[in-house]
């Protein structure tokens, strides 16, 4: 990352921005802007290390001293549960997501057939369609297979939700794979699986972990569907959870900002593990457009 | 075993197109075959399903054909036109804003070094926060006593210290705050990783002229970022009309607010097919067709408009 710093003194002088509101009022925008963006989040991590009386009689105070009382009520509510329900169902939804995709954009990359850009673009317009609309259906559907409140439902749902933008960002990157590269291989005698995994997905693990960790951001936070699939309270997500358990537990203030965070920081984690990936991917999506 | 198909047009050497045969055709249904079954399953079955229910009705077990009726109601329930408005002022007033803000904080992480690496990981994080515990901790903070308003009693703003989600006349423009909180992040990435990608020079030559920071930005560098706002504009326009649920159905408990002012037409399918005391999934059925018809509706005008204005551009 470069610093894009315009610098019109002579060279060994410290660079600096010239004109512009100035850097003292640029920063304060900054700072304030994030202030705005930290606060609630500061209310989040402070009041679920408090006691009830501890947070009414300082709400905005730290923790001191921290307890995590709070997170062993919510696990014991149900959060524990939910957690475990969100973890199987999320990996498991964006692992299918991501081999039927690969597969899928390698077709589309580079097995011409008769309707390929058809079904591509019929593919892809369905990236805009809103689950809402397909919710009674799928309801009905899975009512009539007996399959409410199991996780294959939710499953194959969010698998198919996220599989048209999923092959769309897969056949683009596929795309840009050299052609010499697999003209070699097939030269070779290569049948296409083995050149798909041996030189297409080593190449692609960037864009691979990126679609990755989008997927799984949107199958964790994802309410509508689980609302209405998982009515049991031993299948619900940890969104439908957190959800229900905000009118129970109104008033406890530290178990409601607890259990947020136990739904929140496996993906806040991965996040800040994974945000290289994730402002380059955005960049190099956004910027084809 | 397969083979790629190459040495034909190596040895062809003339310019004929080839004829597709039965291996064509043959070798990519493993690969594809999987992906479309579940679109066809999530996507396609439900389609049609909902093309056909939305035009019957239900009851006691026995479904009966009802032509459009179903249809008629809808459009002309005052509730499901308040819900389609809410989506429009949604799009009119969120989008705009959130254009603005993002681009204003990008141009200005762009211009700062100090922090820079800070700013950047903070001012994401509200996006990567699922929306359902947004909405939680906003509900608890926006309450009549809850954080925000205990804040201002204790600097002296009491006097602003609304009811925020329990008024009718607050609780719309607080669900956009929180909309907004939620989804600037976003742009505010996507402009800053866009400016990163311009050479320096770009603002350079500009500087040396002596432009003013609004004339700067306004002629050198909106323009360099339009490709990239509008794919902004259109991603969350989309969210405005028809991914917003979340953030209604938690924030109002469900109900769309108080009275009706934070109904949209997500929430009113979900309360006419799920809600308490009705079931009336044929109506639902019937609002879910026109949303997804409305859906395909504005993105065919959005292809068409930029149809031409890569024409335009061209001529």
């Amino acid at each position: 990352m470069q610093d894009v710093v315009a610098s019109s003194r002579p060279a060994g002088r410290r660079r600096t921005l010239v004109i512009g509101p100035g850097t003292v009022v640029r920063q304060a925008i900054l700072l304030l802007a994030t202030a705005a963006a930290v606060l609630p989040l500061y209310v989040l991590v402070t009041a679920a290390f408090k006691t009830q009386n501890g947070y009414l009689a300082s709400p905005l105070g730290l923790p001191i001293p921290a307890t995590a009382a709070a997170f062993g009520e919510a696990f014991g509510n149900g959060f524990l549960r939910w957690l475990i329900n969100s973890v199987a169902i999320s990996f498991t939804s964006v692992l299918i997501t991501l081999v039927l995709a690969s597969l899928a954009a390698y077709a589309f990359s580079r097995l011409p057939f008769p309707g390929r850009g058809v079904t591509f673009t019929l593919l892809i317009s369905l990236m805009v369609v809103p689950p809402i609309v397909m919710l009674i259906p799928l309801f009905e559907l899975m009512s009539d297979l007996s399959l409410t409140n199991t996780y294959q439902a939710v499953i194959i749902i969010y698998a198919g939700l996220m599989l048209p933008f999923s092959i769309y960002l897969l056949t683009s990157f596929f795309n840009t794979v050299p052609r010499e590269l697999l003209e070699a291989a097939a030269i070779d005698g290569a049948p296409h699986l083995r050149t798909l995994v041996t030189i297409i997905i080593p190449l692609a693990t960037p864009a691979l972990v990126t679609l990755g960790i989008v997927n799984l951001l949107w199958a964790w936070n994802e309410l509508l569907i689980a609302l209405v699939l998982l009515q049991d309270d031993s299948m619900k997500t940890l969104m439908v959870g957190i959800t229900v358990f905000q009118s129970h537990y109104n008033l406890d203030i530290p178990v409601t900002m607890a259990g947020l965070l136990i739904a929140t920081l496996p993906i806040v984690a991965i996040y800040l593990a994974g945000q290289r990936f994730f402002v380059q991917g955005l960049a190099a999506g956004a910027i084809k457009e | 075993m397969k083979v790629a198909a190459t040495p034909d047009r190596r040895a062809a050497g003339r310019a004929r197109p080839r004829r597709s045969h039965l291996g064509d055709w043959l070798r990519p249904l493993p690969y594809v075959l999987p992906s479309i079954a579940v679109i066809a399953f999530i996507f396609a079955y439900p389609l049609v399903r909902l093309a056909r229910e939305s035009t019957q009705q239900s009851y006691a077990g026995m479904t009966q054909d009802v032509g459009f009726s179903n249809y008629q109601f809808v459009l002309t329930d005052s509730d499901f036109v308040t819900a389609v408005t809410h989506n429009l002022l949604l799009l009119c007033i969120c989008v705009p804003v959130l254009i603005a803000l993002s681009v204003i904080f990008a141009i200005l992480m762009h211009e700062t070094v100090r922090g820079r690496r800070v700013y950047q990981v903070i001012l994401f994080l509200p996006y990567v926060l699922a929306i359902p515990v947004v909405s939680v901790l906003f509900d608890y903070l926006l309450q009549l006593n809850g954080g925000l308003n205990t804040i201002l009693r204790a600097v002296g703003l009491g006097v602003l210290a609304k009811d925020w989600l329990g008024s009718e006349a607050w609780a719309l423009p607080s669900l956009m705050f929180v909309i907004i909180w939620k989804e600037l992040g976003f742009g505010i990435m996507l402009f800053f990783a866009r400016m990163l990608t311009l050479p320096a020079e770009l603002w350079e030559a500009a500087r040396v002229d002596g432009a003013g920071w609004w004339r700067l930005h306004w002629h050198v560098t909106l323009p360099q970022l339009r490709s990239i706002v509008e794919f902004y504009a259109v991603v969350e326009g989309i969210t405005m009309l028809s991914w917003v649920f979340s953030y209604v159905y938690v924030i109002s408990n469900g109900t769309g607010g108080p009275g009706t002012s934070t109904l949209v037409t997500e929430l009113y399918v979900y309360k006419n097919a799920f809600g308490y005391g009705t079931n009336n999934l044929s109506i639902a059925s019937a609002a879910s067709a026109i949303l997804f018809v409305g859906t395909v509706v504005i993105m065919f005008i959005n292809f068409r408009v930029r149809r031409i204005e890569l024409h335009a551009s061209h001529a």
